[in-house]
């Protein structure tokens, strides 16, 4: 049989489309002028930025004057979250809640915080990974300036109870901020009815290139600026705006707010069939609950195997899926997200993400099932944690 | 790959030799595991990222094992409390033992690699007669590394290959320079690897608690002053240890029950026997009668004539014909065959 090569890693990151390349492609060659130009060379580009405003403003049912373009998704949480604290330092609240699942992005943000001398609370989740919202009632204080819980998580793809988050943040008069970064394109979201002060999202989750994302911020907060400089985003974040990967993004965000459940079935679909044919592979976990989950994310863990060891395997075959805790330089730790969940370390350690889109196949995930079948049977048959005999 | 020039060059070597060869790098501590700042650049990272250059270059594949909880168990932890314990132990031994020769082994035997190969110097060869590989020192008595690989099994031996095994640090670099390796002219590693400053005694203070003070006593048990934590000296010192006194004075053993530094003149830090535990042998499974040999107690210093006798459990005795200086425990003994290594053990 021919070797298939299986992309099964869209929560780390996703193929381009043909609509944001086209969409990035003039600003890239001949439309390369400055945005703050006043010529008409530059106009364009600034027209380019206006249309992605709208789109992602329209993606989210925010108004044009909320979102502000970033470099991606880790800058914006990195800005709601220092903006919040700096917000409520002024007011004497420097508590601030967050949860155990967090992104890096968020948790070591707020790990600086700390060293600043901000309080934190990190809810805890259920088994199955959902943080409770009676948790977060009991954990609101006085001075708590800022929630900060993501909407669906990168690892075990759980939706977290946003709408009834914000409705209670809302109602104590405290921030709420959600990294919306996988979540973005899976459900439907819109800031109002949910109640959402911050929101971040990353172009690359969504089919537009590396590099580029956004904050949406409510109109109603004084956003302390981010970067300083010129007047670039209402001068909160300065620096010649990326056009190019700004137009990109601002039609991915168009895409990804269209045909939300009909995407969702199918994927989910393809999910539900990748499971199925994982049948009969022994002292097989599946981490996190199958209900309220992104619909692409299944996140294994196989008794007496290491993930890493795994995932290099199936790599060798062709397929390309995750451990739940990547970094540049392989994974480092046992998953934080597993461990909150309470397993232990080794079946932290010993975790497979497969993260499927509309861009897979039946064909793919059988081959998923099929090869990974065939590498745990090996990996077990060579492993000294598995009794062979 | 290490990140180091010999590994590099041992991957060129194969390649040269027509193997298929893939890199892997293992990831051994995270800046927490070694107390440094998780702003400071972590060197093992650069490390990792000068193999990657190397792996590019050379045209292979290439990945990083992450063994971080194992180092952590097996040599960190291991490190801290042996000193803790007064012993001096050799954590490169210990993660060649767990690490290198085990865990990475066995990684790249699932990975469905038959061997692999580091850039060691020590040379193997396989022995008809015995049927039995054998490992050899290398021919540069001052880069030989034979002495931190005595615990390696036949197993190991037969799938462990080291292509740079017998030359000279100064062709290794060329051939690196040949071949516009990164690394060619990067330093050797100095010291031990998670502790890149060289201060033991802060990092194991960092890694448990405050050493309590106690008395610094002679051999005879007559009080001489006060130590700062028996961690802050090695046996055989002689400087730095802050007591006056006629004559030189070393430390001749650490007594972690009552919290003691032993002192005593040039002579009593010289002894003709030890003990060994955890022996390991390599041209034959165990040591049935008295073995005439040579030892090194210490990496890296020259070899004495000894007698190895087998004791009950595993353990041997060692004597030495002339008296040896400054005997550790927790150091490793390791038995010679003029240029082959019979094996070695722990000094307890």
């Amino acid at each position: 049989m021919e070797k298939r090569f299986v992309y099964a890693d869209n929560a780390a990151t996703t193929r381009i489309s043909k609509a944001a390349l086209d969409a990035a492609m003039p600003y890239l060659t001949e439309q390369f002028g400055n945005a703050s130009a006043v010529y008409s060379l530059g106009r364009k580009s600034r027209e380019a930025i206006l249309k992605a405003r709208q789109q992602a403003a329209k993606a989210l049912g925010a108004e044009v004057y909320e979102i502000y373009f970033t470099s991606g998704g880790t800058e914006a949480d990195n800005w709601a979250i220092n903006a919040c604290a700096q917000l409520g330092e002024a007011k004497n609240k420097k508590h601030i809640i967050t949860s155990s699942i967090e992104h890096y992005a968020v948790l070591e943000s707020c790990k600086a915080l700390e060293r600043q001398g901000f309080e934190f609370t990190y809810l805890p989740v259920s088994d199955d990974g959902f943080v409770s919202v009676s948790d977060l009632e009991a954990a609101i204080r006085e001075d708590t300036c800022l929630v900060s819980i993501m909407a669906a998580n990168n690892e075990i793809g759980t939706i977290q109870p946003i709408a009834d988050i914000g409705k209670l943040c809302r109602k104590k008069s405290v921030l709420f901020h959600t990294d919306a970064v996988q979540a973005m394109g899976n459900i439907a979201i819109d800031v109002n009815e949910m109640n959402i002060d911050l929101l971040s999202v990353s172009g690359h989750k969504i089919h537009a290139p590396k590099g580029v994302g956004c904050l949406y911020c409510s109109k109603s907060i004084d956003l302390p600026s981010f970067i300083k400089g010129g007047h670039q985003e209402r001068g909160k974040r300065a620096g010649t705006e990326n056009t190019a990967f700004i137009a990109a993004f601002g039609e991915a965000m168009e895409q990804a707010s269209k045909g939300i459940s009909e995407r969702a079935a199918f994927v989910k679909g393809l999910r539900d069939r990748l499971i199925k044919g994982l049948d009969g592979i022994e002292k097989m976990d599946i981490n996190g609950s199958l209900d309220n989950r992104l619909p692409g994310n299944v996140n294994l863990s196989f008794y007496g195997i290491e993930g890493e060891g795994l995932i290099i395997v199936l790599d060798m075959q062709g397929i390309c899926v995750s451990s739940g805790a990547a970094c540049a330089s392989g994974s480092l730790e046992p998953s934080h997200v597993l461990l909150a969940l309470g397993k232990s370390e080794t079946q932290a350690q010993g975790s497979v993400r497969i993260t499927l889109n509309e861009e897979n196949t039946e064909e793919d995930v059988d081959c998923i099932s099929q090869k990974l079948k065939e590498a745990v049977e090996h990996l077990r048959s060579v492993s000294p944690l598995w009794d062979n005999g | 790959m290490s990140g180091g020039v010999d590994s590099s060059v041992s991957v060129k070597l194969l390649l040269d030799k027509g193997y298929d060869v893939s890199g892997a790098t293992m990831h051994l501590y995270t800046n927490d595991d070694i107390g440094a700042a998780k702003t400071k650049t972590c060197c093992s990272l650069n490390d990792t990222e000068d193999a990657r250059y190397v792996a590019m270059k050379l045209g292979i594949e290439f990945y990083v094992f992450n063994f971080a909880a194992d180092f952590k168990k097996y040599v960190i932890d291991h490190f801290v409390n042996s000193y803790l314990r007064g012993f001096t132990p050799n954590p490169c031994i210990e993660c060649n033992k767990h690490l290198k020769f085990d865990r990475f082994l066995q990684r790249s035997r699932e990975l469905g690699f038959e061997d692999i190969a580091t850039g060691h110097y020590v040379t193997k060869e396989f022995d008809e007669k015995s049927g039995r590989w054998l490992l050899k020192r290398s021919p540069d008595r001052k880069k030989d590394q034979s002495y931190v690989l005595y615990a390696l099994t036949q197993d190991q031996l037969a799938h462990t290959h080291f292509p740079v095994g017998e030359m000279t640090k100064d062709s290794i670099r060329s051939i690196a320079e040949e071949n516009e390796l990164i690394n060619a002219n990067k330093p050797d590693s100095q010291d031990i690897c998670f502790i890149p400053d060289g201060d033991y005694a802060k990092f194991i203070i960092n890694s448990s608690k405050e050493p309590e003070h106690g008395e610094i006593v002679l051999t005879d048990g007559t009080k001489i002053g006060e130590h700062i934590g028996l961690i802050n000296y090695t046996v055989g010192q002689r400087k730095g240890i802050g007591v006056s006194y006629f004559e030189p004075l070393y430390v001749v053993r650490k007594e972690t029950d009552n919290n003691r530094l032993v002192l005593g003149t040039k002579d009593e830090i010289f002894s003709s026997t030890l003990i060994a535990d955890d022996v390991n042998f390599i041209p034959f499974d165990k040591l049935t009668e008295p073995l005439e040999c040579t030892a090194q107690t210490r990496y890296h210093q020259k070899d004495s004539e000894c007698i190895v006798t087998p004791l009950p459990g595993g353990k041997v005795r060692v004597d030495f014909k002339e008296p040896h200086k400054a005997i550790s425990k927790g150091q490793a003994v390791v038995f010679y065959d003029g240029e082959y290594v019979l094996g070695g053990g722990t000094i307890i």
